[in-house]
């Protein structure tokens, strides 16, 4: 019966096509403002990097001044003093460790079509690659042993080796950046990065690294971070005094394997602010911090209540959509109640108008669903284009386009069944003398 | 084939009762051809609305066919409509975004018939009252009397044992009045019971048995059979009014 009542549909919906078309439109749209929102919503609030994210930690140490917290609920800051940073590394007491902070350098092509151009990189150690695991295009990542020789290396971004050496593999060749000579050791591939998690502190959506090289390479190169510098204290005068200082700007994050190493390094972390108390630093109560991704997450609140607001004005107009489809069903099925008690009296039962009517509303909604579901792409793409930062946020993935569907089966089903039901509810009789 | 019981109807609002039907008892026989008769609010369409299981009754007995119709849901009787009964409206209710076929098709389709059944039962009923080389025409199309006709070859697709015809000639002219009317009583003597409300004495005195109905009851009948056809198998069929 269901190939019957589908015929029926179709002809009942080709009979009125405005009307089609504007219940049609009308899901679409609803659907396509609350699937665009909820789709931003769902990317920047997914994890990250599932398979590990309870094994990476941030740390946060509360070096602040004693009068003026960090942060007024008291939580520490989120990056560490070079001193600090410095002093974890070498201690390698998690399973990996890296510290970093954000550079900009400017890059000197050999090729004398491209212009010099300002780039922005990540300082960093070996660890870095494998604790979060960029996948790799060309090369490898630099060495420990790179690391602890100062190396002039580096790894370029896809699109950095795409500027430069035009997509081939740039391995061994070399980069001129601020008046120094880099290896490239590696090339990345494309880094479907939502978000760069690790370094929260400039904005969740910052632009993406172009270059990638050794911490201790970078120091060398006296240059302050390019992200974000805090200090309660005066930094003194030159590089090395601000090295020395109790100014943050490095994010530092370690990779432990398991809870117990975790305990081991919140007791390790105390003990090192402890021995730091006795010379005269850390003047504010022990309050250091682990969080792994997904509670930095929260902590750094990747999803703005701006962005849940949205989609829930993005929910409330689909509902509205859904209430005038609802009326304009009501509408339609009223005026068939001639056809319904003929039907009725010719052996329908109420289950099997049911069953027709219902099936020719969810005929409006997967067709809505399923122009929703263009119009979530074009939305999506519109705000790619307006908002540059949400460009890795603003993709539908397989979950979203069935979550799409099935929300537009289900608001069609919710829109029908009300006018269904009040169908189902027509007297025969009265009907058809009434014809 | 049709048998009620002291059945009453009331319809109830919220401030009154109206009884629609009181005491009401009739039987009417296999390949009778029954006329009811009466005034208007007398209770006739309230009786063929009940004995075509279109409205529920308020209390009493009635057996379709040997079939207790008390207490029976909607699925159960929409089932008993679909293979027993046959309807015919004054205003024809032909679907009219529908061609000719697929009208005839509707109750076919309740009944589950595969596409080669509903297409042989199409082509006969339509080739029964003359209009098998229209079926792809819209009602729109045809005349009233070819309508009906339609209406009337919907009916009899699903071979039903029992027409109900509610003023079937109601909206023809007097020719195509007769002309449906010589068509239902051919359906007739082949078999069919039919019970038919009518207005038009004429019509009423075409039947085998007048019934009349006057406030919800039944308060004449004729008690002697006409004979139609003498080598009908059921001529001292009688209606019985107890």
């Amino acid at each position: 019966m269901f190939a019957y009542y589908l015929e029926l549909g179709l002809r009942s919906l080709r009979r009125n096509p405005v009307l089609t078309a504007l219940m049609v439109f009308g899901i679409a749209l609803g659907i396509a403002a609350s699937m665009t929102t909820l789709t931003v919503l769902h990317l920047m609030g997914s994890d990250p990097i599932p398979w590990k994210s309870n094994k990476l930690n941030i740390v946060q140490l509360d070096s602040w001044d004693t009068d003026n917290p960090f942060n007024d609920d008291g939580t520490p800051p989120d990056q560490v003093t070079y001193r600090d940073a410095l002093a974890l590394m070498q201690a390698a007491k998690a399973d990996k460790q890296a510290a970093m902070y954000k550079l900009a350098l400017p890059i000197q092509p050999e090729n004398p079509e491209v212009k010099p151009f300002l780039s922005l990189g990540r300082v960093t150690f070996a660890d870095f690659f494998s604790m979060f695991e960029p996948p790799f295009k060309y090369g490898r990542p630099w060495t420990k042993a790179e690391d602890d020789g100062h190396a002039r290396v580096v790894v370029l971004t896809r699109d950095t080796n795409e500027k430069l050496f035009g997509g081939a593999d740039s391995t061994g060749k070399t980069v001129r950046m601020d008046g120094n000579d880099y290896k490239v050791v590696g090339v990345l591939d494309d880094w479907p990065l939502r978000f760069k998690f690790y370094d929260l502190t400039t904005g969740t959506f910052g632009d993406p690294e172009e270059y990638f090289i050794p911490f201790t390479t970078g120091i060398d190169l006296k240059k302050r971070s390019s992200g974000n510098n805090s200090c309660w204290k005066p930094s003194g005068d030159g590089f090395d005094a601000y090295l020395q200082s109790e100014c943050i700007w490095i994010e530092f994050w370690v990779q432990l394997d398991s809870p117990e190493k975790k305990t081991q390094y919140k007791a390790f972390l105390d003990n090192y602010v402890s021995e730091q108390k006795k010379l005269g630093r850390f003047p504010r109560p022990l309050n250091n911090r682990l969080s792994d991704v997904t509670e930095w997450m929260k902590i750094q609140k990747v999803v703005s209540g701006d962005m849940q607001v949205q989609t829930g004005l993005g929910f409330a107009f689909l509902v509205v959509c859904l209430v005038n489809t609802i009326g304009l069903l009501l509408a339609k099925f009223t005026r068939k109640a001639g056809e319904i008690g003929l039907r009725r009296a010719l052996g329908a039962s109420r289950r099997q108008i049911f069953a027709q009517f219902l099936t020719e509303s969810s005929v409006i909604g997967i067709t809505g669903g399923i122009i929703g579901l263009l119009l979530t792409g074009l939305g999506l793409i519109a705000v790619r284009v307006l908002y540059a930062n949400y460009k890795t946020a603003a993709q539908l993935d397989w979950q979203m386009v069935a979550t799409t569907i099935v929300l537009a089966i289900a608001a069609a089903i919710i829109a029908g069944v009300y006018p269904t039901w009040r169908a189902c509810q027509v007297a025969p009789a009265a009907q058809l003398k009434t014809q | 084939m049709l048998k009620m019981s002291h059945l009453s109807k009331v319809y109830r609002t919220h401030m009154v009762e109206t009884h629609a039907l009181r005491d009401f008892s009739i039987h009417v026989r296999d390949g009778e051809f029954v006329a009811v008769m009466g005034p208007s609010g007398s209770g006739k369409t309230t009786f063929l609305n009940i004995a075509g299981l279109l409205e529920e009754f308020s209390g009493g007995e009635f057996w379709l066919d040997g079939v207790d119709v008390r207490g029976m849901n909607d699925d159960a009787r929409s089932k008993l409509r679909n293979e027993k009964i046959g309807f015919i409206f004054q205003s024809f209710n032909l679907i009219p975004d529908l061609n000719l076929f697929d009208n005839v098709d509707v109750p076919l389709r309740y009944r589950r018939f595969n596409a080669a059944e509903r297409k042989k039962r199409i082509d006969e009923s339509l080739g029964r009252v003359g209009l098998a080389s229209r079926m792809k025409h819209y009602p729109s199309e045809l005349s009233g009397g070819q309508q009906q006709r339609v209406a009337i070859a919907r009916a009899l697709a699903g071979s039903p044992r029992l027409l109900m015809a509610d003023e079937p000639t109601g909206n023809l002219d007097s020719l195509m009045a007769r002309g449906v009317m010589e068509l239902l009583e051919e359906i007739n003597r082949q078999g069919t019971t039919i019970i038919m409300v009518t207005h038009d004495p004429e019509l009423a005195a075409r039947a085998q048995r007048n019934v009349h109905i006057i406030d919800g009851q039944v308060t004449d009948f004729d008690d002697e059979p006409k004979l139609r056809s003498p080598n009908r198998d059921d001529n001292t069929a009688a209606i019985a009014v107890a």
